[in-house]
């Protein structure tokens, strides 16, 4: 779990660790279910150690870390709104799979129209997913609008998947 | 290849019968320099239920495919099974009838009657099969509804949004309970909000039973399929079931592994 998620989940009030999951639960929907439940105490014991978080043991029970409750330091908040500034994207992994059609081609190893085809299996079943996963969202979900940004991803993917296509189709006729 | 239209009894097929059957199908136009294939030695099976989506670059010859199987046009050679029924040799009487009972079109531009009212758009096929008035709208009154649109019966097509009228057109085509529904690319025309609905209640009929058979390049209703074949000059180049996939790791997909 990317610690500046944990940091900023926590940024709302001091919190215990199942509060934490909750959110992050209501954010992802569908989409957090494989998540291990343990993962966000496993990185917030290591913001305790980098000092960005602090915690007090709730109600003085037994010692155990979904009795601690969880509070951001001077140190985590600059770091939280550092976070939020920073101006960050995800990369659009084309580059590896055009390199390959590339290779391929070059080489004469593997027809790169026939890839381009296992490729788009394989983005057409992610997108029957993400998809019947968006419209199960009830309206105004924050987990149906990440799940809509997906949709659309796999959908420019796909699309580019045609351009590649048309164009080693070109290529591969003798001319 | 003796065999005359409508020589099958009615009813005659068994549940194992491929609602449609394609063998060898080609359809050229024009001849010598000018001879284009646009379809160019197909097979094709669908299985009643199923929803098949035929995905290609413009020009590959979907939808000529499309309307091959609907009786829209007639193949230069090959065999098309409808039911258990030959369809490609049949007079252009037993033809018409066939388009109006046997098949709903849905098309990219919707083709409603612009002076009719929504329902009146449902009513028309089953009023041309011979239905009594009442029954008529009685049925395309159950229809409007169940494509979400029973409040704007009275409504020209004018009045309607896109995905409204393409609703609307969804169930025209539902009319006379076809064996078939076949759709040219439905979502063509539509926004991304409009495009959601239309999925929807594909996805719907899907449920209900109806057998499918979508033409299209936008990859979000192929993707509503459970089978997709990839066409390309004439020809069928790839096929793939998209339901029981490996995939199924929406985590994956957020990205939050690894």
């Amino acid at each position: 779990m990317q610690q500046e998620v944990v940091l900023a989940l926590l940024a709302k009030e001091p919190s215990h660790g199942y509060e934490l999951r909750a959110r992050l639960g209501q954010a992802l929907g569908p989409l957090g279910d494989s998540m291990n439940a343990g993962q966000i105490y496993v990185t917030l014991a290591r913001l305790e150690k980098a000092g960005l978080v602090t915690s007090e043991r709730s109600a003085g029970l037994a010692d155990r870390p979904d009795r601690k409750v969880y509070e951001l330091s001077a140190a985590g908040q600059l770091r939280v709104a550092g976070w939020l500034a920073e101006v960050s994207w995800p990369k659009p992994d084309l580059t590896e799979f055009h390199l390959k059609l590339v290779a391929a081609a070059a080489a004469g190893l593997a027809d790169p129209v026939a890839m381009v085809d296992t490729q788009r299996r394989e983005l057409l079943r992610r997108l029957r997913e993400a998809q019947r996963a968006a419209m199960a969202e009830p309206d105004g979900s924050a987990a149906g609008l990440l799940l809509e940004g997906i949709v659309l991803r796999l959908q420019a993917d796909l699309r580019w998947l045609e351009e590649c296509e048309r164009n080693w189709t070109g290529r591969r006729r003798p001319s | 290849m003796s065999e005359t239209p409508g020589s099958e009894t009615p009813g005659s097929e068994t549940p194992g019968t491929p609602v449609v059957r394609v063998v060898g199908l080609h359809r050229e136009y024009g001849r010598e320099a000018g001879l284009v294939r646009a379809v160019d030695g197909v097979d094709l099976e669908v299985a009643a239920g199923e929803t098949l989506a035929v995905m290609g670059p413009s020009g590959c010859g979907k939808s000529t495919l499309l309307h091959l199987l609907g009786g829209l046009d007639r193949p230069t050679a090959g065999e098309i099974w409808l039911s258990g029924q030959r369809v490609d040799q049949m007079s252009e009487r037993a033809l018409g009838r066939l388009r109006r009972d046997g098949v709903g079109f849905v098309f990219q531009a919707f083709h409603l009657m612009d002076e009719l009212t929504a329902v009146e758009n449902v009513e028309l096929p089953a009023l041309l099969a011979g239905r009594s008035p009442r029954a008529a709208r009685r049925r395309a009154a159950e229809l409007l509804d169940r494509v979400g649109l029973a409040d704007r019966a009275s409504f020209l097509p004018s009045a309607l949004s896109g995905g409204q009228r393409q609703r609307v057109a969804v169930a025209r085509a539902l009319s006379n309970d076809p064996l078939v529904v076949l759709a040219d690319e439905p979502t063509g025309n539509l926004d991304s909000e409009a495009t959601v609905d239309v999925l929807r209640l594909f996805e719907e009929l899907h449920e209900a039973g109806q057998t499918l058979v979508v033409v299209t390049h936008d990859a979000r209703i192929a993707a509503t399929a459970d089978r997709l074949i990839s066409m390309r000059d004439g020809a069928f180049v790839d096929e793939t079931r998209l339901t029981g996939g490996s995939s199924g790791q929406l985590g994956a997909l957020a990205g939050l592994e690894g």
